[in-house]
């Protein structure tokens, strides 16, 4: 029988840290931000199959970088969850925070009690009758809140600087649009903007003049117009 | 992943049996014959030249008493599809919200939605499952129609208690008046080649006739200003038929009958 060695708590943390933000780090980033009637969430996204952003309920979206099979598993329980609070209350019932919360204490406790750590950073953004959220939690389960715009993944620092130089109240969703690409663009490890267009660009909308289900996928005709000119 | 939660499909009801069992109606184990439920209606569907008609009347029965007199029994279910229900309401209800909840959790879990012959193979799942409640006399029968866009045109299928599914070409009706709907619509021609405004008349004509024959099938009620629920399914979408509409219609129906007394 060996004898297992010493490690401080400490150093178990901040390695698990280090591997996670390593993981991280090589995928692209996601940004959304408000427009006039909602949101749009936009990633640099070369799979036209492989989705990083994705629908939860009528209200709330769903973003995801990092390692897909992880983050994939991630959508799936919070549909689930969606749906099933919807079902046993009503649709109105299901809420953005409660969501975000889930992620939260998921990814808090495979962080301290996993060998490994998910290798995921998730964003969760909402409409309101007025107004918008955007939860962020990070691997280890923290989260943040932040109003009008949120990105994760990439080098957020960078790419939240050319959001809050060009957001304005109100845009309307053509300029938003551009300037969540101008934004993706200047992160760091994304692509230059010549080269993000429709064709490796995922965007979707959730848009307050939509009734129901206010998630749209934006499709490539669709982004070319939005982005072109 | 989330506290709770082991199952691992796409099934919004398996889902549930599975993790939440105490969230479904356990309706079997008793004998509901007994006791009076909302039962008697006419809903109808009709293929037409853009895609298909549903409608139905609004009423419902206890016994020999008006339990409701605007009760819908025909359903959006998505995008392109509808649902309308006979049978007892409380169960019928919530196979359709079921239904909704099942095609809806689907398309999301797996980006991209069922195809019109897998969405009617779901609903006759939630049909056997609701197979003893029905034989105590809980009994759903509804009908599925909408816009299959594979095929690029309206279908139409109608189901029995145990599930069993069957494709109807042109029309069909079900519930206490379905019979005399159907009567009636037999003596329309070419359905596929109903305009908008024929598939409409057709529909409401079969209604009042339904009603004529059939205690337990409302009529329409223009003092409380109430009309067969009426949605039509196109490539476009499902459009709700206006009650203006409805009014002009029914107007048209009886000043020509009238005319024929």
């Amino acid at each position: 029988m060996s004898t297992p060695f010493y490690v401080s708590p400490e150093q178990w943390y901040q390695d698990k840290a280090e591997y996670a933000r390593k993981g991280i780090a090589r995928g692209k980033p996601i940004v959304a931000l408000e427009y006039d009637t909602g949101i749009v969430i936009m990633a640099e996204n070369r799979s036209a199959t492989l989705r990083k952003i994705a629908e939860i309920y009528d209200r709330i979206a769903f973003g995801g970088v990092g390692k897909l099979d992880e983050y994939e598993n991630l959508r799936k329980a919070g549909v689930r969850y969606a749906d099933m609070r919807g079902y046993s209350f009503s649709r109105e019932d299901v809420a953005g925070k409660s969501l975000a919360n889930e992620y939260s204490t998921v990814l808090g406790s495979v962080f301290t009690r996993e060998m490994k750590s998910l290798e995921v950073e998730i964003l969760v953004v909402e409409i309101h009758d007025r107004g918008s959220a955007f939860y962020q939690i990070r691997y280890d389960g923290s989260m943040t809140d932040s109003t009008h715009y949120a990105s994760i993944g990439g080098d957020g620092d960078k790419l939240l600087d050319v959001i809050r130089g060009g957001w304005s109240a109100g845009m309307p969703l053509r300029d938003a649009a551009r300037l969540g690409r101008r934004a993706l663009a200047g992160s760091g490890n994304g692509a230059a903007i010549d080269d993000l267009d429709e064709r490796n660009l995922e965007i979707a909308i959730l848009d307050r003049m939509r009734r129901g289900r206010t998630f749209k996928r934006i499709g490539a005709e669709e982004s070319r117009s939005l982005l072109s000119g | 992943m989330f506290k709770g939660q082991t199952y691992a499909g796409d099934s919004f009801y398996e889902f549930l049996s599975k993790d939440h069992p105490d969230l479904l109606p356990k309706w079997a184990g008793t004998n509901w014959t007994e006791i009076s439920f909302m039962h008697g209606t006419t809903v109808l569907a009709i293929v037409c030249k853009d895609g298909v008609l549903m409608a139905g009347d609004r009423l419902a029965t206890e016994g020999h008493a008006v339990g409701t007199r605007d009760l819908e029994k025909v359903f959006r279910i998505d995008e392109a599809c509808m649902m309308a229900i006979a049978g007892a309401a409380g169960p019928a209800v919530e196979m359709v919200r079921m239904f909704q909840l099942e095609l809806e959790h689907f398309e999301k879990l797996d980006g991209q939605p069922l195809t019109f012959e897998g969405k009617a193979n779901r609903l006759s799942f939630l049909l056997r499952q609701n197979l003893p409640a029905a034989m105590q006399g809980l009994v759903v029968m509804p009908i599925f129609a909408g816009y299959d866009h594979d095929k690029g045109r309206g279908r139409i299928y109608k189901f029995d208690i145990t599930g069993g599914r069957f494709r109807e070409a042109d029309y069909y009706a079900t519930g206490s008046g379905g019979k005399d709907a159907r009567g009636s619509l037999k003596k329309v021609l070419r359905h596929e080649d109903l305009s908008r405004a024929e598939v409409i008349e057709a529909a409401v004509e079969a209604l009042l006739d339904a009603a004529d024959e059939d205690r337990a099938t409302g009529g329409i009620d223009v003092v409380r200003g109430i009309f067969p629920t009426t949605k039509i399914a196109t490539r476009s979408g499902v459009e709700d038929v206006a009650d203006d509409e409805l009014r002009r219609v029914y107007e048209g129906i009886i000043a020509r009958r009238r005319g024929r007394e």
